[in-house]
């Protein structure tokens, strides 16, 4: 059994292979994160003006992503778009894949972290002569972020997490390394040194998550 | 009154961690009486009385109530329970249960019986508070003192030989007090034995047989009504009591 | 022919919808058993630990928390990829349909787990004591009085993560398995042309928009009132 699934002498010859794919990986989610933030602070923004023929096409469109499965979606730009003449590439291709589909989830939870925040603090930003976009940045955002911060960590993390959909349109990221080491090996090792890999990039994370929940739920009582 | 108390509490002491909250009270009361427990907060009153039936555990001492030694690993404690009636600050009621699911709950799941049998004991508990038309309501539908009404028609549906009350009226406000301590009256004058611990003064010296003071985890005085707020021995007791009546 | 003509004729092209209608369709079955499936076990299995858990014995609790942590922080398809890919290597061969359906049910365990836990540990003491209190056993007082409570508080949150997690039906197709996105991609290769992907996207949103809209709706009106 350890023979099969932690052979040392395979680990050793797929580590190289398999740290160039978690570099990869590392900027991927560099690129993506805050990509994603920035779409979903642009709906965030947007969703602020409380006008009804903003707030339901938002609406609309955030569900729209929230309903499309993500690989899809990057399936769809990566083999669909060529046929109408938009060659994009895989990195392309995932960045605006994530920047649709993270972008409306990020969107969703920092408007909820905007309405969270009193419209008192608002008026009183107005009242010493702020202006809207200082209002927003200086005294609204901070309360928002903090508000949200549970689900803007969770979202975060399943973004990193989905950047093993790149391996699906070659892009050499930590999985589609894996899976390279593996077919060359004929052994499963690369692919649970990668999922090793990922766990202990990740379960920090996720430890400080189920801390944070633990009050997020107390709050909403 | 009656030779054996109803219940009887010796050396009870309580840590929590470094913290010394209980240091060795004792507390027998009889049947059909009623004692009155004051003092200043932290003084270890709740913890007393939730040391009686177990919600907490003491560090040491005994309690024997109804003649079933609570401390006993071998007791039932869920079936000697039922027979300590206990009311909340808080309520506590189940918010998603009406009025008479709240009572019959433990009627029908600890004591047996089925739920028309339990539906029955039940309307006549919150007949006794003077709720039987709330039945159907729900907690979030009920006022603060109905509430506190519920909660004790859910402890003496079970027939209790005891009830003890943790500050009932501390969370109403005022213009609802006076019902549930129009309950509490006629609870005390079918004979309930009953431990209450409480800042109503005007309900202590018409209604307790005795009133004990506490501060600092002990039982610093106790005694008749009249004593205690009247002629109070202690230093301590004198300076809450002159207190309590300057609000 | 213009632009726009050409572009009609790539994505919408009805020659080749008409043909592969009746895949997509039996994709979308598909995609719906495997969804039933994960989410029906998912679930149970989330509930089970969460209740496991709250039996309070340390080295099960460490356990079960080590596993929700794992399932948590791996990516869904490393672990579909893993149990397709890797498994056969000890003589077991599951098909690309039970790889997903178990990655994707361990998944919805952990976090469904997360969830619940977080729901029962957030009625107050007040509860337990007031239940403990009438005589009330343990268990009684976690079914009938704390559980009832923490399950309405965990619904919202539970049905996001369940779609978002359902959702992943679509890496199925990574490993073979004929659901809407399998389908719509052999199509496409076959065809030379897009349009199947266009029906894939169009079933994705007929089975998922719903399920997101009742999601949002259920945040609004669930929320507790006491």
């Amino acid at each position: 059994m350890l023979e099969t699934f932690f052979n040392l002498e395979i680990a050793r010859s797929a580590w190289p292979i398999i740290l160039a794919g978690l570099g990869n990986t590392v900027l991927l989610s560099l690129v993506v994160v805050p990509l994603g933030l920035t779409g979903g602070l642009g709906l965030a923004m947007l969703a602020s003006v409380r006008k009804p023929w903003v707030r339901y096409p938002l609406m609309a469109w955030v569900d729209f992503f929230r309903a499309f499965p993500p690989l899809v979606l990057l399936i769809f730009l990566f083999a669909g778009l060529p046929f109408a003449g938009l060659e994009l590439g895989g990195f392309a291709c995932v960045c605006i894949a994530f920047f649709l589909n993270t972008g409306a989830y990020y969107g969703e939870i920092l408007r909820a972290g905007i309405e969270s925040v009193p419209s008192g603090q608002t008026e009183a930003a107005r009242s010493t002569g702020l202006g809207r976009v200082q209002t927003m940045l200086f005294v609204v955002l901070p309360q928002a972020v903090r508000n949200v911060l549970h689900d803007l960590l969770s979202n975060t993390l399943e973004v990193v997490k989905l950047t093993a959909l790149g391996s699906v349109v070659a892009m050499p990221e930590l999985l589609f390394q894996a899976r390279q080491a593996q077919s060359l090996t004929y052994n499963p090792t690369p692919i649970v040194l990668a999922a090793v890999i990922y766990f202990v990039m990740l379960w920090p994370l996720v430890r400080l998550l189920s801390r944070l929940e633990n009050r997020a739920l107390a709050v909403r009582v | 009154m009656a030779a054996r108390p109803i219940v009887e509490a010796r050396g009870i002491h309580k840590h929590f961690g470094s913290h010394h909250v209980l240091k060795g009270v004792d507390l027998a009361l009889a049947e059909r009486e009623l004692a009155f427990v004051i003092g200043p907060s932290g003084s270890g009153k709740s913890t007393l009385l939730r040391c009686l039936n177990r919600l907490e555990e003491p560090s040491s001492g005994s309690v024997v109530v109804d003649g079933v030694d609570m401390l006993d690993p071998r007791t039932d404690l869920n079936h000697a329970r039922q027979r300590i009636g206990m009311v909340f600050q808080s309520f506590n009621l189940y918010p998603h249960m009406t009025a008479l699911g709240n009572v019959t709950l433990a009627l029908r799941k600890v004591a047996g019986k089925t739920r028309e049998e339990a539906d029955a004991v039940g309307r006549t508990a919150l007949d006794r508070v003077g709720l039987a038309d709330r039945a159907g309501h729900t907690p979030g539908q009920l006022s603060g003192g109905q509430q506190q009404r519920v909660a004790i028609a859910r402890a003496i549906a079970l027939e209790p030989r005891v009830m003890l009350f943790d500050e009932p009226t501390s969370s109403l406000d005022p213009e609802l007090v006076g019902s549930v301590l129009g309950v509490m009256r006629d609870l005390r004058e079918s004979g309930m034995a009953m431990v209450v611990v409480s800042h109503e003064m005007g309900f202590a010296r018409n209604a307790a047989d005795r009133v004990l003071f506490m501060d600092q985890g002990l039982i610093v005085e106790e005694g008749t009504p009249s004593q205690i707020f009247e002629a109070p021995a202690q230093e301590r007791t004198r300076s809450f009591i002159g207190q309590i009546q300057k609000h | 022919m213009s632009a726009w003509d050409r572009f009609l004729e790539a994505f919408f092209n009805p020659v080749v919808m008409s043909r592969y209608l009746p895949d997509i369709l039996k994709g979308t079955l598909l995609t719906i058993e495997l969804a039933a499936l994960i989410i029906v076990s998912g679930l149970a299995l989330g509930l089970a630990l969460a209740l496991l858990r709250s039996f309070g014995f340390r080295p099960l609790n460490l356990l079960i928390i080590f596993v929700v942590d794992l399932f948590r922080a791996l990516p869904p398809l490393v672990i579909i990829v893993f149990i397709y890919f890797g498994l056969p290597a000890v003589g077991l061969s599951p098909s690309g349909f039970v790889s997903t359906w178990l990655s994707l049910m361990f998944v919805l365990m952990a976090f469904s787990e997360e969830i619940y836990w977080a729901g029962i540990t957030s009625i107050p003491k007040g509860q337990w004591e007031a239940a403990r209190s009438t005589g009330l056993t343990y268990g009684h007082a976690l079914m009938s009085v704390v559980l009832p409570q923490a399950l309405r508080l965990t619904i919202p949150p539970l049905t996001n993560r369940t779609i978002a997690i359902t959702k992943g039906t679509a890496l199925a197709s990574v490993v073979a398995v004929g659901e809407i996105l399998g389908m719509a991609s052999s199509a496409v290769s076959n065809s030379y042309n897009p349009s199947p992907l266009t029906m894939g996207a169009v079933a994705y949103l007929i089975l998922f928009l719903p399920m997101v809209v009742f999601g949002r709706y259920l945040e609004t009106r669930m929320a507790w009132k006491r």
